[in-house]
This record gives structure tokens, C-alpha cells and sequence, in this order.
């Protein structure tokens, strides 16, 4: 039985912020289908059809990336870097999700063609409110790019 | 001329969208932020500050650009090609408006860089409803590149 597709990809290390996000898209009925990676070489391979993922069909994109800017073994700036950088995945809406607020980072990731920054909130309430915005414009109210 | 920092600049030349999309951000008090152009020849002087706009600043830049694909004069593809392929304005996100469905649109969009892309709903309460979310979204949940 082959496996329904993938509509969120979610780039993030730290188990608490996964935690909360797959709460929050729970809660809200956002999506069931949200795939959990938790580095950038990961997220490459889970993107690109290798290592671990070898053989899994690029074209099968994701509708959107949430991506946290530190990561282990790979940056996310480097995985926003080839994501934009390949015609098969450029057009994958990238949300950046990060605890920094840094003006070089918010420069750096729209510069290399993130869609969006959301700086994540330390709070509990406002961080799940913040994913559920987010779920409910890119899943229901942005029209993907072909793929 | 807007006296105060124009924060979303609303490219759209239907009188009526005009005044549903500003409705739907005065919920959010956003309306007063908002400076409209009806062509695309105004969009890219405002934006590169000639002709009528020789004398507006560059800075704080919008925090959106909601760009109509359908516009007299200079089309929007073209708008968002020149926004998107110069340096002093590719990083100001721009959310496609549009009533187009047309897959060759979504896709050179999304290749030359937008940020989003939203069909109009035909419906205007769906409408209304549409530009409040993307106007909560990109005005205050996003965070913009430096200005």
C-alpha cells in the first residue's frame, strides 16, 4: 500500500519544538501528513532521494518546508541554499521557523529566496497559535507551484 | 502621496477588490499602512522611486507587495519579474493576487521568486476573508527582511 504524500516536511532539531508543532497541527486539523527530519544532512537526503531516502520520488514534494535555521551535521542556510538552488524544489514554499531574530539571518534566508520568516515564539500558547496560522496559510489558502 | 511609511503596497487596478481587500485589513487596522497603484507601470515607479514617486524615500521598504497579474500597462508578471530580479527589491516578499488559475502563471511565478500565490475567490465574502488572513499573516506574523 503505497503511502499517502507528504504535505508538510519539518526541519527541526530540538524535540520540544517538534513536539509542539505536530501538537498544533494535530489539534487544528491541519495535516496528518507531516514528515519529521531532524538535521539538514537529513533533510537533504529525505528531500533529494538519498542515503536512508535513496529511491524516493523527488517529484514528490511537500506543499510546504518548515525549516529551523540550527540545525546539526548541515545548516538550514545550506539546506535553503539547494533547495532554491534546484528547479525541482525551488518552487516548495520554504517557512523559515527559527529562534533567531538576528537581522543577518533574516537578510541571509529572504536574500537565498526563503518564502517566509516566523520567529518562533517562547511561548507555548503563542508558538502553537503561530504554527496554526502558518498551517492554515500555506496548506488551505497558498496555491502551490506545479509538482 | 502616502505621509506615513507605506507598509503594503496593493497593486490592483479593480475599484472593487480595491475596496474589498482594504476592508478586510481595516478589521486589523492595517488600512492606513496600505498605498494602492491601479497599473503596472506606477507599481514599479513607487517601487523604484521614479517618475510620479521621484521623490519617495526607498526606506523603511513595504512590508508586502499584493500584486495583481492582470494590470494595464505593465503586466504583473513582469512587476514581479523586475521586483524580484533587482537587488534594492527582491527581498520585500510579494504575494500574488490573482484571479488567474492558469498553471503556466503559477509556474513562472513561483520561478521568478514570489513569495506566494493566492487565487481570488470568485465569492467576496470569501474574498474579504482571503485578504484578512494574508494581511494578518505577511503585516504581522511574518517577520520582514530589514528595512
Amino acid at each position: 500500500m503505497p503511502e499517502p504524500p507528504i504535505e508538510v516536511l519539518l526541519i527541526e532539531d530540538n524535540p520540544n519544538d517538534v513536539e509542539m508543532t505536530l501538537y498544533a497541527f494535530e489539534q487544528y486539523r491541519l495535516s496528518n501528513r507531516v514528515h519529521v527530519v531532524r538535521d539538514g544532512a537529513e533533510a537533504l537526503d529525505y528531500i533529494f532521494g538519498a542515503g536512508a531516502y535513496a529511491g524516493r520520488n523527488v517529484e514528490d514534494v511537500p506543499r510546504v518546508i518548515l525549516l529551523d535555521l540550527k540545525l546539526p551535521k548541515v545548516d538550514g542556510i545550506e539546506v535553503l541554499r539547494r533547495l532554491k538552488a534546484d528547479p525541482r524544489t525551488w518552487a516548495i514554499p520554504v517557512v523559515v521557523m527559527t529562534s533567531s531574530r538576528e537581522e543577518r539571518d533574516v537578510v541571509e534566508t529572504y536574500k537565498l529566496g526563503a518564502n517566509s520568516y516566523i520567529v518562533k515564539p517562547l511561548d507555548f500558547v503563542k508558538f502553537t497559535e503561530a504554527v496554526r496560522q502558518v498551517g492554515l496559510y500555506w496548506l488551505l489558502l497558498n496555491q502551490p507551484g506545479a509538482g | 502621496m502616502p505621509d506615513r511609511d507605506v507598509e503594503l503596497l496593493l497593486v490592483e487596478d479593480n475599484p472593487q477588490d480595491v475596496e474589498l481587500t482594504l476592508t478586510a485589513l481595516k478589521e486589523h487596522h492595517l488600512a492606513n499602512r496600505v498605498h494602492v497603484v491601479r497599473d503596472g507601470a506606477e507599481a514599479l515607479e513607487f517601487a523604484f522611486c521614479t517618475g510620479a514617486y521621484a521623490q519617495r524615500r526607498p526606506d523603511p521598504r513595504p512590508k508586502l507587495i499584493l500584486l495583481d497579474l492582470k494590470l494595464p500597462k505593465v503586466s504583473g508578471l513582469q512587476v514581479l519579474e523586475r521586483l524580484k530580479s533587482d537587488p534594492r527589491t527582491r527581498t520585500i516578499p510579494v504575494v500574488v493576487l490573482t484571479s488567474s488559475r492558469e498553471e503556466p502563471d503559477i509556474t513562472t511565478c513561483y520561478n521568478l521568486g514570489v513569495n506566494s500565490y493566492i487565487v481570488k475567490p470568485v465569492d467576496f465574502e470569501q474574498l474579504i476573508g482571503a485578504a484578512r488572513q494574508l494581511g494578518f499573516y505577511w503585516l504581522l506574523l511574518n517577520q520582514p527582511p530589514e528595512r
